[in-house]
């Protein structure tokens, strides 16, 4: 039976984890490689078992076998197929089930990389990776059991076990309850496994951190080794984030893609420390500075990263996301701490060994700015921090709850991200090692002076509210400082080499895809920032009820309510769908179809708007209410959100960096990279 | 963040000293941002009794308060987009919640429960989709003159459906 086979496997796999475990550290302290090799196996082991178990989890999904009480919570007989098969990740057995999957995925992944250099390593990395996993399939067996089946007993309440309880019979159940409605969406589908693969994938680098703790080999390499898996981790996590947006935008109905709900929080703080990281580890490689810091900075990414897996599925915070309640919260704080506390004592052991190989000289040079950037990051990682936690601290302190709200992060955040991106502009223009005002000055003055026309253009276009010009602003300069980086390389390299320009600046980014990469993304955020600033500070909205034929304006736009239609639907649906016609200067340009739909069997109603998108705005129509006779009225809510499309071509052009980033390298390229900035910078000439 | 300046300084020699006043600013910067930004923004959170043990304390304050919806007091005027409906007190502790066997049997309870204390919310805006009897509402507004709780945001909250229900036997 399916349930009987997915369990054991977990089982297994949890044994052969606990072996492992044990066989690299005795391999390790005995200098045995026929031990490690053992442990090496038996991590390579844990990907097909998991994967036994959660194909199991899927065939009971798909075939509806509602004893399964995990099958009953999230599946229903009207569910269509591929449904069935994302609710694996629909609720929280099943996602820990998933998560543990991916663990193991890359964790056999990164067993079978060469490890003929850093032989060392990899029994450290093993029992990391087999730590990591060994708690969650704990998690799985004890306590969160997707194979848990229900019993009826002769008396009382049916039991929900894995195993019979004395004289019970399987319950038999037609029909489960279903995914939440609000899940059913593709953006939903795919939001949770790219979060769940970025938090995994930070997993890699923390425990190549900790090998290098463990063996003393406190160099540099761990870094290299893990530079890529450090970006994918990054990619996936980023994208996990931006989907969640997309989806609240497309879904959630409430004219926004942010909330600055705790789960959100929990998963954009991994990606704060993360961030700070990917760029400090530079520091370290170019300068063999900070090295104490990037410790610190990954074993934090890895506590975060445990840390969001579990406020993402617990439920301990009031929250949207909150569906689920677990007894399984003081497991992770206990793991969590005791991972920090080890990885941070194993930093103090090595203290003396991570000292800094160079001085920091200029408060303007390169590695200066980057530590400027790490300062903010993680202000604004303590700001999330802070106000996810200060209802806990403020009730232990007076025994009175008090909650911070989103406006308690804009305003704590904001100057901190008009400060990064400042940063942005000014950090690429800035040399390594000694930098002055002067010659900062003589490389970002074009720039400047571009970013202040459009600044002017901006004004004169009748934009006054100092932060939207503050921010527009700074939008301006990095987007001129970033296009300047491009074409100074590109022109360099078409005078020496003679290459086309196209030519030039394609063999420019592929010899220095992490830095050029970088730039993408930078670029990639100034289409963010523009979005964010458009819905954040332009949005309007209106609301109102309207006769059939009659308008409802906001702005330069306007819709009228042209009819109404109520239907079912094959999938268990009451649709109520609506069609307005929208006006912009009182001409017609198209039509919407606001529409409210009804679950039959979750008794939930969902509002899905009506979006009509344009890159100069969106105009985004709900359905609120109507009457049953069509003509004689409906309300519907419009929100005017401009600019709002920066914000998703942005994450396009975001994500596209980071894949050039991260692409494979076919030329090393050699430490070139200081020599190359004296075409660049006037500072070194 | 104070581990990165000392990694940063610690061989320095002659920059040392401005290293370490700059970084303390920023820090310093961050401090009051957070500090200032919760003070602005702190909203007590509450649950019905609180609220109405507080009195005339916390009146034209932000509040959030928690409560179970009781379905027959909810109404809604389409024209106006006047929302009222009553919460009935809950317990604001998880731990008490999970005594009294989890937050659907402390909703059901609250809401048949008649000498517990209740609230009368008045919202403006759209109806959400999750307003229903035995849901949970959180709350952010201030109280009125009127008595009334004047909400400016509703979080809601329906854990009947997806939590801890056991499904009913169908067939033998």
């Amino acid at each position: 039976m399916a349930a009987n086979l997915g369990f054991g496997a977990l089982v297994i796999t949890f044994l052969i984890a606990l072996f492992g475990i044990g066989a690299a550290v005795y391999g390790a302290r005995k200098n045995d490689p026929a031990w490690v090799d053992s442990a090496r196996n038996a991590m390579l082991l844990t990907w097909p078992l998991v994967t036994i178990a959660a194909l199991s989890i899927i065939y009971l999904l798909v075939n509806g076998r509602y004893e399964v009480a995990y099958v009953s919570e999230v599946t229903s007989n009207s569910m269509p197929l591929y449904l069935r098969v994302t609710a694996l990740w629909g609720g929280q057995a099943g996602s820990l089930v998933f998560w543990t999957w991916l663990m193991s995925a890359f964790a056999s992944a990164v067993t079978l990389r060469k490890w003929d250099r850093d032989r060392e390593f990899l029994p450290w990395v093993i029992v990391v990776a087999l730590v990591t996993l060994a708690f969650f399939l704990i998690l799985i067996i004890f306590f969160e059991n997707p194979f848990a089946r229900l019993w009826r007993v002769p008396l009382g309440q049916p039991i929900k076990a894995m195993f019979p309880p004395a004289g019970a019979e399987l319950l038999s159940v037609a029909d489960g309850r279903g995914l939440n409605p609000l899940l059913r969406h593709p953006g939903m589908i795919i939001h949770p496994p790219m979060l769940y693969l970025g938090f995994v994938s930070f997993v890699i680098p923390y425990a190549f951190a900790i090998a290098a703790l463990v063996t003393g080999r406190t160099d540099d390499r761990w870094i290299r080794i893990t530079r890529r898996w450090t970006l994918v981790a990054w990619l996936f996590l980023s994208l996990g984030l931006l989907l969640g947006g997309r989806w609240a935008y497309d879904v959630l109905g409430w004219g926004g893609y942010w909330g600055w709900d705790p789960v959100e929080i929990a998963a954009f703080m991994p990606w704060l420390s993360g961030t700070a990281f990917l760029h400090s580890v530079m520091i370290q490689e170019k300068r063999g500075m900070l090295k104490h810091w990037n410790m610190v900075l990954i074993i934090l990414t890895y506590a975060l990263v445990i840390f969001g897996t579990f406020l993402t599925r617990s439920g301990v915070l009031s929250s949207v996301h909150a569906f689920a309640q677990s007894a399984i919260g003081p497991l992770f704080f206990t793991f969590i701490g005791l991972t920090f506390i080890a990885s941070l004592s194993l930093l103090l052991n090595r203290w003396n060994e991570l000292k800094s190989e160079a001085l920091m000289t200029s408060m303007l040079s390169r590695e200066a700015l980057f530590l400027l950037n790490n300062l903010l990051f993680i202000g604004i990682l303590v700001v999330c921090f802070w106000g996810v936690i200060f209802p806990l601290i403020s009730e232990l302190a007076t025994g009175q709850k008090v909650t911070v709200g989103p406006p308690f992060y804009e305003r704590a955040t904001g100057p901190l991200f008009a400060g990064l991106l400042l940063l942005m502009g000014i950090a690429p223009l800035a040399a390594w090692r000694h930098s002055t005002a002067a010659t900062l000055g003589r490389a970002i003055w074009k720039p400047t002076l571009f970013s202040l026309l459009v600044l002017v253009a901006i004004l004169i276009g009748g934009v006054r509210q100092p932060a939207a010009l503050l921010a527009f602003w700074l939008a301006a300069f990095v987007t001129s400082v970033t296009l300047y980086e491009f074409w100074r390389g590109t022109l360099a390299r078409h005078r020496k080499s003679g290459e086309s320009m196209p030519v030039a600046l394609w063999r420019l980014a592929g010899r220095n895809r992490r830095r050029y990469g970088g730039y993408v993304i930078h670029l990639g955020v100034v289409l963010m920032a523009i979005g964010i600033i458009g819905i954040e500070i332009f949005q309007t909205q209106t609301q109102g009820t309207i006769a059939q034929g009659q308008r409802l304006s906001l702005g330069r736009y306007a819709i009228s309510y042209d009819s109404l239609a109520t239907f079912d639907t094959p999938d268990g649906r009451n649709v109520a769908r609506a069609v307005v016609t929208v006006y912009k200067d009182n001409q017609p340009i198209g039509e919407l179809h606001p529409r409210r739909d009804y679950y039959y069997e979750s008794q939930q109603p969902m509002t899905i708007p009506g979006v009509r998108s344009t890159m100069e705005d969106d105009f985004y129509v709900l359905l609120v209410d109507w009457q049953p006779v069509s003509s004689s009225g409906a309300t519907f809510k419009i929100y005017h959100n401009p600019l709002v499309n920066w914000l998703w071509l942005g994450g396009l052009v975001f994500i596209l960096g980071t894949l050039i980033a991260a692409w494979p390298d076919k030329e090393p390229e050699p430490e070139a990279a200081t020599v190359r900035r004296v075409g660049f910078a006037p500072a070194k000439a | 963040m104070e581990q990165s300046m000392t990694t940063s300084t610690q061989t320095g020699a002659s920059g040392r000293a401005k290293f370490i006043v700059g970084g303390l600013l920023i820090i310093a910067a961050i401090v009051y941002l957070i500090v200032s930004s919760t003070k602005a923004n702190a909203q007590y959170f509450l649950t019905v009794e609180e609220l109405r043990a507080k009195g005339e304390s916390v009146a034209g304050r932000e509040l959030r308060i928690s409560g179970a919806v009781i379905g027959d007091s909810i109404h809604y005027d389409p024209q106006t987009l006047t929302l009222s409906f009553t919460v009935a007190n809950v317990p604001g502790d998880n731990k008490e919640i999970e005594a009294q066997g989890g937050l659907a049997a402390v909703l059901h309870a609250a809401v048949i429960d008649q000498s517990r204390p209740r609230l009368e919310v008045v919202y403006t805006g759209v109806k959400p989709d999750l307003l229903r009897n035995e849901a949970q509402a959180i709350m952010t507004g201030r109280m009125g003159s009127d008595g009334k709780f004047h909400a400016e945001e509703l979080l809601l909250k329906c854990p009947t459906k997806y939590e801890d229900a056991v499904p009913t036997q169908v067939a033998g």
